[in-house]
């Protein structure tokens, strides 16, 4: 069974899902990271896949992700470590690129590697929901990966019950109009958003993001829906960290 | 075949909006409106004086007689150097401010190579009294220093890009990350036929008053309002688009694509796009692009700030792939020499970009009853310390041969 829908058949709340930049801080650093998370009790995590040109994301994921690429990252060597991280650990991972790296790559083939290698989901945030609906749905239907969408403040209530509709992992609720890694409190207007979405009764589960950096916008987040997604913030932690396991352990403890 | 955009977005294969949530909304509202409000009366009326008025349109056609004695042919030179400015950009900046306007927008933001458009977008918002913040590379902000000094004299903003190769492409990024935080109050003018639909096709439009006014200036000069050639260096290919506009459905029209080798197509600095590109996803559209098997995207490299893209406008993704555009590359050194030879031949010293253009010449054979129109974009006060270096190079080499 798929990580992720077995993850959310048994867990609808406070659902911890931390991102990092494959390849970062270390070429090899990425199974242990996956290892060490995973023996924290984080429920899912998102693999970035390091990218030159990360539109949606500000500068801490921009670094990590040229820092992984100059480490020599590439998505070869991503699928070998997923695979490596798969021997010891079974928590639901999925990953984070753009869109031109799949095309580059073959569209058929990511995805078929993501489902040997053990990868159970994708968020594409380039890619329409109307090309992934027309060109590419049956296929993660056939290699059972589950697809993420995002929306935001702006998303109209239509286009969030579309994301409901093609998304088979979660929806992604983007907190604020902005890039990956702000670190202010969640206002009411974020919080008022939170409810608009919940009053929609959707069937998929849904994790809030961008901007989740400590305890309290986690508690805000996971008020407010399934879950939460913290990456800018864990990469910062991690960036300078001198023993990788101990500051891993310390920033969960501190978030939940 | 049509060579314009359909109504999903796309030219042939290429182009669309593959764009992050977070810019849905702007890029929709604009999709469903960008026709609509800019042919509506009022805003051609306001459009059409500002060109005239303040842009200076139209722009001469002039016909180059030493340059065409030189290389055969009547060669024609459409003078978007001597507009407001100096160079085709404006065209595009004067119709995005108004549409800014009517969008209820405050705030500007803009991406720059050789700062052409950084200094176009900046005189727009000073003429409507809009914030300007503009992203240029910090390696063109070294290369192009005239042109910071002129956005800073009109009010703006300049906002060095530090990510990736510190060129054009990088300071598109990061305007589009402006662009995502400020959602609500901010228009992005993008300078270049790129990105999402439809600013390919929007940016299209405004530049199409070049090839509109070449119609009937030709007819004037020449009996025929179409020439045999039309000949633009492609960047992202803002200029081009605006020169080959009214011309796309006739073939007896050639269609000159001019990109920049750099160093030279197989040295590995290079901006040569269409040669050494694959079709791939940059700056939300699908084109052709330069990149790795890995699907990274690589940095180029011309001596032009302006054509250093490593994309190129959907559009003319589709005219070359489907033959209607004929390709070349000049080299670093054969735009220096060209824009000398303009110079001294013409009395004109181009932007470095534009000599791109007039360095195929030689490449070319004309008959004599050939009419060539070369859209000479920009001219070449902001390359001046690049003129100076090559000069005295040129002057070393000399002293050496004696």
């Amino acid at each position: 069974m798929n990580r992720l829908k077995k993850l959310f058949s048994n867990k609808n709340a406070e659902i911890l899902n931390i991102y990092f930049t494959a390849g970062h801080p270390k070429l090899d650093d990425t199974v242990k990271i996956i290892d060490t998370l995973t023996q924290n009790g984080v429920d899912l995590i998102e693999l970035g896949v390091p990218y030159s040109d990360p539109m949606a994301d500000g500068e801490t994921i921009q670094n990590s992700s040229s820092i992984a690429l100059k480490n020599g990252m590439t998505l070869q060597l991503l699928f070998d470590q997923v695979k490596a991280a798969r021997k010891i650990s079974e928590v639901p991972l999925i990953l984070m690129g753009y869109y031109n790296q799949m095309i580059q790559y073959g569209f058929d083939r990511f995805l078929a590697d993501c489902q040997e290698s053990g990868v159970d989901g994708l968020i594409i945030p380039d890619l329409p929901m109307s090309i992934y609906e027309r060109d590419y749905k049956d296929f993660f239907d056939q290699y059972d990966l589950k697809m993420s969408f995002l929306i935001t403040p702006e998303t109209n209530n239509e286009r969030i019950l579309m994301a409901d509709k093609l998304s088979s992992g979660f929806i992604y609720v983007v907190s604020k109009s902005s890039i990956t890694g702000s670190a202010k409190a969640i206002d009411q207007s974020q919080k008022d958003y939170f409810r608009r979405i919940e009053d929609l009764n959707l069937t998929v589960p849904r994790l809030i993001g961008f901007g989740i950096h400590d305890r309290e916008t986690y508690l805000t987040a996971c008020d407010n829906s399934n879950g939460a997604i913290i990456g800018s913030a864990f990469i910062r932690a991690i960036d300078q960290a001198e023993v990788l396991e101990s500051s891993i352990k310390e920033f969960v403890s501190e978030i939940r | 075949m049509t060579y314009q955009v359909d109504e999903a977005g796309f030219y042939g294969e290429f182009g669309g909006a593959y764009i992050p949530e977070m810019l849905h909304g702007n890029i929709d509202h604009l999709k469903n409106h960008y026709t609509e409000i800019m042919y509506e009366a009022s805003f051609q009326k306001e459009f059409q004086e500002l060109l005239r008025d303040y842009v200076g349109r139209p722009s001469p056609l002039y016909l180059a007689k030493r340059l065409s004695a030189h290389y055969g042919g009547k060669i024609y030179l459409k003078r978007e150097d001597l507009n407001h400015t100096g160079a085709h950009k404006i065209n595009n900046t004067i119709g995005q401010i108004l549409l800014a306007q009517r969008l209820g927008k405050k705030r500007i933001i803009a991406e720059t190579g050789a700062g052409q458009h950084g200094v176009a977008t900046a005189t727009v918002c000073a003429l409507m009294g809009l914030k300007c913040i503009v992203y240029m590379g910090k390696i063109d902000i070294a290369r192009q220093a005239p042109n910071v000094s002129r956005m800073k004299m009109l009010g703006a903003e300049v906002r060095p890009a530090l990510s990736g190769s510190q060129t054009l492409k990088d300071a598109t990024n990061e305007a589009i990350r402006d662009w995502i935080s400020n959602t609500e109050d901010t228009h992005y003018i993008i300078g270049s036929v790129v990105g999402p639909h439809p600013y390919p096709d929007m940016v299209a439009r405004f530049q199409s008053v070049i090839s509109e006014e070449v119609r009937w200036q030709l007819k004037v000069k020449e009996g025929t309002e179409v020439p045999d050639y039309l000949i633009a260096c492609v960047g992202g290919g803002s200029n081009a688009a605006g020169i080959y506009y009214h011309y796309l459905d006739e073939p007896e029209a050639k269609i000159i694509a001019v990109e920049a080798a750099g160093k030279g197509i197989d040295t590995g600095e290079s901006a040569a796009t269409s040669v050494l590109g694959t079709m791939g996803i940059i700056h939300g559209s699908k084109t052709l692009l330069m990149q790795t098997e890995d699907g990274q995207i690589v940095e180029p490299y011309s001596i032009s700030a302006g054509l250093d893209y490593p994309g190129i406008g959907p559009q003319h993704a589709h005219l070359i792939s489907s033959g209607r555009a004929e390709v070349y590359s000049a080299t670093d050194d054969e735009a220096l020499a060209a824009a000398l030879e303009l110079s001294r031949i013409e009395g004109i010293i181009p932007a470095l970009e534009t000599a791109h253009a007039f360095a195929i010449l030689d490449k070319m054979s004309f008959k004599p009853d050939d009419i060539v129109v070369i859209n000479l974009s920009g001219r070449g006060d902001k390359d001046l310390a690049t003129f100076t270096e090559y000069l005295n190079r040129e002057t070393g080499e000399h002293k050496s041969d004696h």
